[in-house]
């Protein structure tokens, strides 16, 4: 039991005008399950699937960066645009701000690099290893895209096998699956920016 | 050990917190003492060492914020300016013992300094900052007029 809305929508407010809301956090519905947002002043920080327990997220967030973590829907409302229309086919390139905070330094390099194969095609390990500078180290690029802390909006989902196998994902093979096949079928059409 | 996201905290002790403040310092000003708590403990939490007694660590905290409403509001003036001085402070209506009999005849600052230290329980202090003067002269106001009902009730 908690007090009523009003009583904490003041709280939250007086919270974020005194700088007190290190990590806001939402939820909001998508076609690969819910998805726990969590943004910090810097950006989007952390993006979790449902499947992922909501407390070890909550717990390595708090450890690694603060545990002033507030239900703050509005911060991340640019967030949630971006990801509704990039599931409805109309986004290709995602502008929020992001921070790397939860990354380290080898996986931040990998993940930006990811950043950068375009939307509705694919990179292999390799590719993606030769574009950090290890062109030996596939596996630890596996590794780091699997650690990505912002999936979806970090599109590790175009790292695939060489030869075209679809390799891991950390949120399960389906949700990569499906990420890729609704950038094949919407990269075929025109460039959905705006309406 | 990790501490929970502070929405949990707020989540499971906050009717309690605000139960209790409204118990201490009335529902007019528990919003704004609970809002004060609850910024407190927002600020100070990351430095929280323990997270094994939250419930406890926020009631500390809400009385201390309980304790400074008390003294904000001692520090206001009770409203008592009234521009007839002779009503604004009176013995107790419905007391018919003849002691409030007494005071209501009493000069008016022995009166309001009588009143507010035995009707009102308010501190020297705070009648001194009621009555506009100084804690001395709340004292001798009160000390006179009860020398002067000693003598009438005699």
């Amino acid at each position: 039991m908690t007090v009523d809305h009003a009583v904490t929508s003041r709280f939250l407010e007086r919270a974020e005008a005194r700088g007190l809301v290190d990590v806001a956090t939402t939820t909001m519905d998508s076609p690969v399950g819910t998805l726990l947002l969590m943004a910090t002043p810097k950006g989007l920080v952390r993006i979790a699937f449902e499947d992922e327990n909501r407390d070890d997220v909550f717990g390595e967030v708090a450890e690694h960066l603060s545990p002033r973590i507030l239900e703050a829907p509005r911060r991340l409302d640019p967030v949630r645009r971006e990801l509704d229309r990039y599931f409805a086919g109309r986004l290709r390139d995602f502008g929020v701000p992001l921070d790397w905070s939860l990354a380290g330094d080898f996986a931040r390099r990998v993940l930006r690099t990811t950043a950068r194969i375009p939307y509705g095609s694919v990179a292999s390990y390799g590719e993606v290893a030769v574009g950090v500078g290890t062109p030996r180290g596939a596996r630890a690029v596996g590794n780091a895209l699997g650690s990505n802390p912002i999936p979806v909006v970090v599109p590790c989902h175009r790292v695939v096998r060489t030869g075209g196998a679809i390799g891991g994902y950390g949120g399960g093979l389906p949700r990569k699956r499906f990420l890729l096949a609704l950038e094949r079928q919407s990269g075929r059409l025109p460039a959905g920016r705006g309406l | 050990m990790t501490l929970p996201p502070f929405q949990s905290v707020f989540d499971e002790h906050a009717q309690a917190v605000l139960t209790f403040l409204i118990g201490a310092v009335g529902a007019s000003e528990a919003d704004d003492c609970f809002q004060e708590t609850m910024l407190s403990a927002l600020r100070a939490y990351p430095r929280l060492g323990d997270g094994s007694n939250l419930r406890g660590w926020l009631f500390t905290i809400a009385r201390r914020k309980s304790i400074d409403a008390h003294r904000a509001r001692a520090r206001r003036p009770t409203p008592v300016a009234d521009p007839d001085p002779g009503s604004a402070i009176d013995a107790p209506a419905g007391t018919d013992d003849g002691l409030w009999d007494q005071v209501r005849s009493l000069p008016s600052k022995q009166r309001k300094a009588v009143v507010l230290r035995f009707a009102g329980d308010r501190s020297y202090p705070e009648i001194a900052a009621a009555m506009s003067t100084t804690q001395v002269s709340a004292r001798q106001s009160v000390h006179e007029g009860l020398k002067k009902l000693r003598r009438e009730l005699r």
